[in-house]
């Protein structure tokens, strides 16, 4: 089975995201296998980018502070053939259009499969430029992950028909960070992808408390979480792993709990 | 299927979130461009309000100080508000009304597309929101006040470099949270379909009048059109006209900074290389894993990674040629100009001056340059005398 289904076959899936190297690779590393052992099903890493457009100021900060520690895509590519030797939890790689351009689109989706990366997020390549990518990542085997936004509207039809893996519906306008409340009706949007195709949908941006997430996942498959997470890595810093391996235990537990609001 | 491309250059890489506001303005534009009542109430706004047509100046001093090719000026600097900036503006703004949005938002370097934009919103009733990098706004103190006398909020943009390219990413994220009523008005021939298109669009009066007037004044076309390029909205407004006329050379003045040997440049061209950033594909600076570069000139106008994916397009097929011209001679062509002809010129534009300087003398004297003059310099007088660490009282 393609391990992009596989983290859905298992119930309501908990994804986290974190940026590669902050506030260091090794920590990136560790953070990888507890999360993993603390029942993420799927990891999402971010491939820090100098202008990241999609994101609010936590993570651009993360971008930032992995960067001046001198991460590249290379010294990522070799963290993670190290922990495929430890860990074969389903990864998926969250960047921009232009990391994977400069790097060379054909050269980076090998590499992906080299180290067993299984699918690629890329914010700045909606439906229309998918074939800056696509062809690359059929060749490869890298599953392209959609995204479909409360401004959709009459594209969602469009972009699920062509969906692989999962549906990244954007709970929020805007740009990725912690919220307070969310108003889009994503029932309806996850049912509206789900009338075309049936394809897990899992909701990101704003994301933060377990009770959020238990919401969440009474009408999706499945929540990732960002900023909160880099928001505790940003606050502990080197000693962050424990921390984030507790909330991401207490997260999972909120998705697989389908009676959480009730407790 | 991808729309909006100047060869492979150009294109819609943008968020999900963004991808109906852009579908929307694409059929906005594409109904009011021939639109007779757009285009009069457009034309009425660039005549009466403007100023346009602006002058096509001889430069009769600068011409025979320099012993070669006539110069002319065209003199986008004597538009209201002080630059070529408002030709796009307006046209925007009165495009985002009619199609209902009452709230624009915009980037600016050095503030001069704030100026015009928070200008047009003023006139035209609708709420301002204007994003500058902290860098550029403690270098243009002048053009941050006047944004406000105009009723815009002008928010200090921290984050990266803290200039021009920062100030794109700020805008565009405000985009993405409020895109329902907000237009964003996308200062040059850059960022996602259809915004090079539409800029371009409405800064080409540039180019249609300096083709009538060059032909009332000398009875022929020029040999050279020169223009200063960060996104590159002047020159493509000068050059477009002319493209079909294989006898005049298009060349696009770009921001050397301390030289194209240095870390410290924003010549585009000349250091970057082919990427996609800000929604297009086209040329940055940028390194080898695709991380943008910090640029730098002394120009906060032209002190920007990228180019419009038009120019890209006419440099790929030869058509433009692009030279990088440094922080020093923009200075002095800045002063030459200044001394030689009593026109304070944008720094911006002194980039196209000093390229003048450097070619005319070898050309003969029935030969044509014009340059654009995009804007004036009153913005950059407190920068020059620090330049030339002069204190004076700002």
């Amino acid at each position: 089975m393609n391990r992009v289904k596989e983290a859905f076959s298992k119930g309501k899936a908990f994804i986290p995201f974190i940026t590669a190297g902050d506030p260091s690779l090794a920590v990136t590393e560790q953070l990888i296998l507890k999360m993993a052992e603390s029942g993420a099903d799927l990891i999402e890493l971010g491939i820090p980018f100098s202008d990241p457009i999609a994101e609010g100021l936590v993570i651009q900060r993360a971008d930032e502070r992995a960067l001046i520690g001198g991460v590249t895509t290379d010294k990522i590519f070799a963290m993670i053939k190290r922990i495929r030797f430890q860990c074969d939890i389903p990864l998926a790689f969250m960047t921009y259009v232009n990391p994977v351009f400069t790097y060379g689109t054909e050269r980076f989706m090998q590499k992906c499969r080299d180290t067993r990366i299984d699918a690629l997020i890329v914010p700045d390549v909606p439906f229309e430029e998918k074939a800056e990518l696509a062809p690359y990542c059929e060749k490869y085997g890298i599953t392209l992950i959609s995204m479909v936004a409360p401004s959709s509207h009459d594209r969602i039809e469009m972009i699920a028909r062509e969906a692989q893996g999962f549906v990244y519906c954007v709970s929020s306008l805007g740009v990725t960070g912690v919220r307070e409340g969310i108003k889009t009706n994503i029932g309806a949007m996850v049912k509206l992808v789900k009338s075309v195709r049936d394809i897990p949908c899992a909701i990101g941006f704003g994301i933060s408390s377990p009770e959020q997430a238990a919401r969440m996942v009474q009408v999706a498959d499945g929540v990732i979480v960002g900023s909160a997470i880099v928001k505790i890595v940003e606050q502990y810093g080197e000693d962050c792993i424990p921390y984030v391996a507790e909330y991401v235990s207490q997260m999972k537990q909120a998705v697989g709990c389908p009676d959480f609001t009730e407790l | 299927m991808s729309k909006g491309r100047f060869g492979i250059h150009g294109g819609q890489y943008v968020p999900e979130t963004l991808m109906n506001a852009l579908t929307q303005l694409e059929e906005g534009y594409r109904y009011f461009k021939d639109d007779p009542g757009f285009q009069e109430e457009l034309k009425d706004l660039f005549n009466n309000y403007a100023g346009r047509p602006s002058l096509l100046y001889f430069a009769d001093k600068m011409t025979s100080d320099l012993g070669g090719a006539k110069i002319y000026l065209k003199r986008e600097d004597l538009n209201h508000t002080g630059s070529h900036k408002i030709n796009n503006v307006l046209g925007q703004v009165l495009l985002a009304r009619r199609m209902g949005k009452n709230r624009v938002i915009a980037e600016t370097g050095a503030g001069q597309h704030g100026v015009a934009t928070a200008t047009a919103a003023a006139l035209m009733g609708m709420e301002c929101e204007i994003f500058m990098g902290r860098e550029d706004i403690e270098r243009q103190s002048l053009n941050v006040y006047r944004m406000e006398l105009l009723g815009a909020r002008v928010h200090a943009v921290t984050s990266g470099t803290k200039t021009l390219k920062d100030a794109v990413n700020e805008t565009m994220r405000e985009w993405t949270s409020r895109v329902d009523d907000t237009h964003y008005v996308l200062g040059s021939v850059m960022g996602p379909h259809p915004f090079p298109t539409i800029v371009r669009d409405f800064q080409s009066i540039i180019g249609r009048e300096v083709k009538q007037q060059i032909l009332q004044q000398e009875n022929r076309l020029p040999d050279i059109l020169l223009a200063c390029v960060g996104g590159g909205s002047n020159a493509i407004g000068l050059f477009y006209d002319f493209i079909e006329d294989a006898g005049t050379r298009l060349i696009g003045c770009e921001a050397a900074g301390r030289g194209i040997n240095t870390a410290e440049t924003a010549a585009t061209i000349a250091t970057g290389r082919l990427g996609i950033f800000h929604g297009m594909k086209s040329y940055f600076c940028q390194d080898e894993y695709g991380q943008i570069a910090p640029v730098y000139s002394i120009s906060a106008g032209l002190d920007y990674p990228g180019i419009g994916p038009e120019h890209a397009f006419l440099y790929d097929s030869g058509r433009a040629e692009y030279v990088p011209v440094s922080d020093d001679e923009a200075v002095l062509a800045f002063e030459y100009l200044a001394s030689t002809e009593g026109i304070i010129c944008a720094i911006e534009s002194a980039h196209a001056v000093a390229y003048a300087r450097k070619i005319a003398p070898a050309m003969n004297k029935d030969q044509i340059i014009i340059v654009n003059l995009s804007g004036r310099g009153d913005k950059d007088v407190a920068a020059i005398a620090r330049y030339r660490r002069i204190d004076i009282y700002e």
